[in-house]
């Protein structure tokens, strides 16, 4: 996460449904909390949302269904038009875009995977990952030529002819997850991509969107219902409740700190000595002796070092240099789970 | 509005709908003993003469001020010489009318070999057999070139209508504006007797088969228009937002996502668009179309049963066979190749259709039975089963049905039944109407029934029009009584369940004029053949929304019926007819739109309805007239469907289903 700037900006953003949403928001007490607006009439799919998504970083938008994830995604690539507030992307506010400008912009910048896959039900595995390159008039050599590529990333070799009828579930969202990276996207929008899944399928589909994910190194905005999911893949959660952030922080941050009632609630059953990693744990200006341990591992990872273990303070390194020292005794509690 | 003022009537202080409906009903009970007893005023009996405004001739002016001083009767001339140009080729290509481009016709071999191919392709051995097994009959038993009359014009109206059909319904689907000003427009126009579209159609696109590809195209229009609005509504939403993140201009979208995830809707819209334009075009014999429709208003009209049996054997099998293939079309779907399948196997299909019809075409040059079925060539069985027929008809118990029939049902039923209507008095009869319009649905559809049946009192009309309805009710109300039991039974058992649902599929892919043959076969020129013919027409549907209503009742609930030890006939009173009925009232919603239909073709018996009086305009230029009498028959069929339609919404919306 290098300081430069955000590649997705969204500040103050609303997303108000109803009749005059517009008007509404003018004349609105700033403090209504979602069920005031709905006895108003409205339904506030985002309700003053600021957030910044960083290049390269994967931010996943947790929620239960109706918390107004898929609109604040559909707001940043516009397939919604905001209410209020700014949303910019690359430093261009995408409100002010005109038609040409935003197909433009999907055209070279923005991939998109859906739930229910989306895929064009009358045409092959190559023509719906070829749609989008078809659509900016690629000619139809290199269309195939990059459509084959992409196929073959996703794994879906030798299957280019077959209808999305013919194929199963996990096939599709290949299928759906190769379109949205045909035109090699900067920004890739994945809207609960696995949800529609088997569990085994599910797990599947994440380990190879991980290796996908090494290899590209994309933005990435992630949604899903599933917490486990959300810290398997995230570099940050942002956790959705009627429309509003409740949390923003990366993985240990929020296990180790709930800011909120609503979001202590998800993290009661996680094992958070699976999620909490040593670098986490590391006070900076702590110093230990003896054998450090790695930043990025996570204390389940130690739990045998740290159960056999002595010291009191254990040295952290990241990147090959010290990055403090850990308390055994505080990463014991997290493993013991002492707090329950 | 209605649901809420039927189901609680104790808040408002007013009288609830039905006590309201059983005022009305009073009020026309009353009023009509007065008028048995002498003392009603004739005012009040008839509208008198004086006070009927004159809308013919008010409509006669418009239609003249529209169609000579606007310059439209320049335009569609104009519009003429183009179709009739398009007719003029496909003739040419169908039946070798010399014209441009000379090169017709096509032998019937050929025809028959591409159209037993394109079936194999479509739905296999079974729709091959019918694609060829029909143009065979076709061919064999003489009726080739009138055949070919009909489709030169189907050929041409058919894409005529799904292409405005589709326009209109994209153009609705996109503006709201559209689709408020057309929706009122296409239910009047789907209820609009098919006579009505005919006069103008004659006045501004000359006698012949232009008119009739114009009336018949007009007719097509309305269920595209319906489909294609239906299917781009039912897209899904993740498919536009796939298609807009692919970064598809507002064309592509259309293009390559709209339209082709609409596909089935479409292609539904195309088998309704062939079915109707079919329908149609045999009907447009009344102004002098040639083909199918003409020989067989010709043969019944010389009352040759066996003739009219065999052409109407020839419409049954083109109906069917156009209905399955497009059908067949519906539901095929794309399937891959294997890499590296060569080009003749990946399009077997195609390279096959154009090799036998090369093939045929090659050896009909030859041997020219293969080209043409000459005269006396043909295997006609005219006479003998014109023979057949009438000895069965002597046969002495036949006779004595249908005598019975004929003098009993007549006499006794028929006639006393349309002569207690008429002698009501018009208003009790519009209150009589808006009882039953206010108790089944609301008051919105009681006030366009009382304005409905205003408008027809107003006409001038009145006789004929009750008439109209006597014929409409009485055969609805027997159809009712045979077809609701064969309902009921067929849906005892899956497999009967299936037999019928296909027969009924079947029967109501034939054109509505062939249902006149075996009423005509058997009562003659009576007016218990229009009710028979309209009795078959309207069973149909009844029939078959019964057994669909009954299958669909959901499983858990005839279970619980069963395990709440319920008698077959409690579960069937108690339980499936209940949760039918929304459904079952569809059906009759559609037999009363049905029988409107066919008894103004009923007309060509002999009535002394409104049909009748129809059928009189087409012969002149009476436009005024016509579309008077059109849209009576329209306001009255509306009236129906208005009411039918909202009480099973609300039954539905009640039963949660």
């Amino acid at each position: 996460m290098a300081p430069q700037a955000p590649v997705i900006s969204c500040k103050n953003a609303w997303k108000i449904f109803g009749n005059d949403p517009k008007g509404f928001l003018k004349n609105m007490d700033p403090g209504m909390s979602f069920d005031d607006i709905r006895a108003a009439g409205y339904i506030a799919g985002v309700k003053d949302v600021s957030i910044d998504v960083h290049k390269g970083e994967m931010l996943v938008i947790m929620g239960l269904s109706g918390s107004g994830k898929s609109t604040l995604v559909r707001c940043f690539s516009r397939l919604h038009d905001i209410t209020g507030g700014t949303i910019e992307v690359e430093g261009q506010d995408i409100m002010s875009l005109a038609e040409k400008d935003l197909i433009e912009l999907r055209r070279s910048k923005m991939g998109m995977v859906f739930q229910s896959f989306g895929l064009l039900p009358h045409r092959s595995v190559l023509e719906n990952v070829a749609f989008p390159l078809e659509m900016r008039g690629q000619d139809k050599h290199t269309r195939r030529e990059r459509a084959l590529e992409v196929v073959k990333l996703v794994g879906l070799e030798g299957r280019e002819d077959y209808f999305p009828r013919e194929l199963s579930g996990g096939q599709q969202q290949r299928v759906g997850i190769a379109r949205s990276l045909a035109i090699e996207p900067d920004i890739w929008f994945l809207d609960e991509p696995f949800s529609a899944l088997d569990p085994l399928i599910r797990r599947e589909m994440q380990d190879e969107f991980l290796r996908l994910q090494q290899m590209l190194n994309k933005t990435i905005v992630f949604i899903t219902h599933d917490f486990d999911e959300a810290l398997r893949l995230a570099d940050r959660i942002a956790i959705m409740k009627d429309g509003a952030v409740e949390q923003c922080d990366t993985p240990d941050q929020i296990v180790l700190d709930p800011q909120t009632e609503y979001v202590r609630k998800f993290t009661e059953d996680i094992d958070k000595a699976r999620v909490v990693h040593a670098g986490v744990l590391a006070d900076a200006a702590a110093t230990g002796e003896g054998e450090p341990v790695d930043a990025g591992m996570t204390v389940h990872a130690m739990a045998r070092m740290l159960v056999n273990d002595t010291r009191r303070m254990i040295p952290v390194i990241k990147d090959g240099s010290s990055a403090g020292a850990l308390s055994r005794q505080s990463a014991l509690d997290i493993l013991l789970g002492s707090d329950a | 509005m209605s649901v809420e003022t039927t189901s609680l009537p104790t808040q408002r202080a007013a009288l609830s709908n039905s006590q309201i409906a059983m005022c009305f009903v009073g009020a026309a009970v009353v009023m009509t003993l007065v008028q048995y007893l002498g003392g009603l005023p004739e005012w009040l009996h008839r509208l008198p003469e004086r006070l009927v405004p004159n809308f013919a001739g008010w409509l006669d002016a418009i239609f003249s001020f529209v169609k000579d001083d606007l310059g439209l009767l320049v335009l569609t001339r104009t519009l003429t010489e183009g179709l009739e140009w398009l007719l003029d080729a496909s003739g040419n290509i169908f039946f070798g009318k010399r014209r441009w481009p000379f090169i017709g016709p096509i032998p019937w071999t050929a025809m028959a070999a591409v159209a037993a191919i394109v079936g194999y392709y479509l739905g296999g051995w079974r729709l091959a057999i019918l694609g060829g097994g029909t143009m065979l009959w076709t061919a064999l038993i003489g009726q080739w070139e009138i055949a070919m009359q009909t489709m030169s014009v189907l050929a041409i109206a058919a894409p005529l209508a799904f292409v405005i059909g589709l326009s209109l319904g994209i153009a609705a689907w996109k503006y709201a504006w559209v689709d408020y000003a057309i929706k009122p427009i296409l239910s009047v126009l789907q209820t609009l007797p098919f006579f009505t579209y005919l006069l103008p159609a004659v006045i501004f696109f000359k006698v012949g088969p232009t008119a009739g590809a114009v009336a018949t195209t007009i007719y097509a229009i309305p269920p595209m228009i319906l489909m294609t609005t239906l299917g781009l509504k039912k897209v899904s939403p993740e498919v536009v937002e796939a298609g807009q993140m692919s970064g598809c201009t507002k064309f592509q979208m259309l293009r390559h996502v709209y339209l082709p995830s609409a596909r089935t809707e479409i292609l539904v819209g195309v088998n309704q668009v062939i079915m109707l334009c079919l329908a149609m075009v045999v009907l447009t014999a009344f102004i002098g179309m040639p083909g199918l429709g003409a020989k067989l208003l010709a043969m019944m009209g010389s009352f040759k049963l066996g003739r009219s049996f065999e052409i109407g054997v020839t419409i049954v099998l083109l109906a069917v066979m156009l209905d399955r293939m497009s059908k067949a079309w519906v539901v095929k779907q794309p399937e891959h190749f294997e890499r590296g399948t060569p080009f003749w196997k990946r399009h077997q299909m195609l390279l096959l259709a154009v090799v036998a019809f090369v093939a045929f075409t090659l050896v009909s040059l030859v041997v020219p039975f293969f080209a043409e079925v000459g005269r006396g060539q043909d295997f006609s069985q005219g006479k003998e089963l014109d023979n057949l027929i009438k000895a069965f008809l002597n046969i002495e118990w036949v006779k004595a049905t249908t005598g019975f029939l004929r003098a009993f049902l007549n006499v006794q039923v028929l006639i006393p039944f349309r002569n207690f209507m008429l002698s009501i008095p018009t208003p009790a009869f519009i209150l009589l109407i808006a009882a039953f319009a206010l108790a089944l649905a609301g008051r919105k559809q009681a006030t366009y029934a009382v304005i409905f049946f205003s408008l027809v009192a107003l006409s001038g009309w009145w006789d004929r029009a009750v008439i109209t309805l006597y014929s409409v009710i009485s055969a609805v109300t027997l159809a009712a009584l045979i077809g609701l039991p064969i309902g009921i039974i067929a849906a005892r058992s899956e497999k009967w369940a299936g037999r019928v649902l296909l027969i009924c599929d079947t029967a109501q892919t034939f054109p509505s004029f062939v249902y006149l043959i075996p009423a005509i076969m058997l009562f003659g020129i009576t007016d218990i053949a229009v009710i028979f013919s309209i009795l078959i027409f309207a069973m149909v549907p009844l029939t078959r929304y019964t057994i669909e209503g009954l299958r669909t009742v959901p499983p858990e609930m005839t279970e619980a019926a069963d395990m709440s030890g319920a008698t077959r006939m409690q579960k069937l009173w108690k339980v499936q007819l209940p949760l039918a009925l929304p459904t079952m009232a569809v059906g009759f919603n559609q037999a009363i739109m049905f029988a409107f239909f066919m008894v103004i073709i009923a007309a060509f018996i002999g009535t002394q309805d409104l049909g009748q009086e129809l059928q009189r305009t087409l012969a002149g230029t009476d436009l005024g007239k016509n579309f008077v009498l059109g849209i009576c028959v329209s306001l009255m069929a509306l009236t129906f469907d208005l009411t039918i339609m909202k009480w099973a919404e609300d039954k539905k919306s009640a039963l949660g289903l």
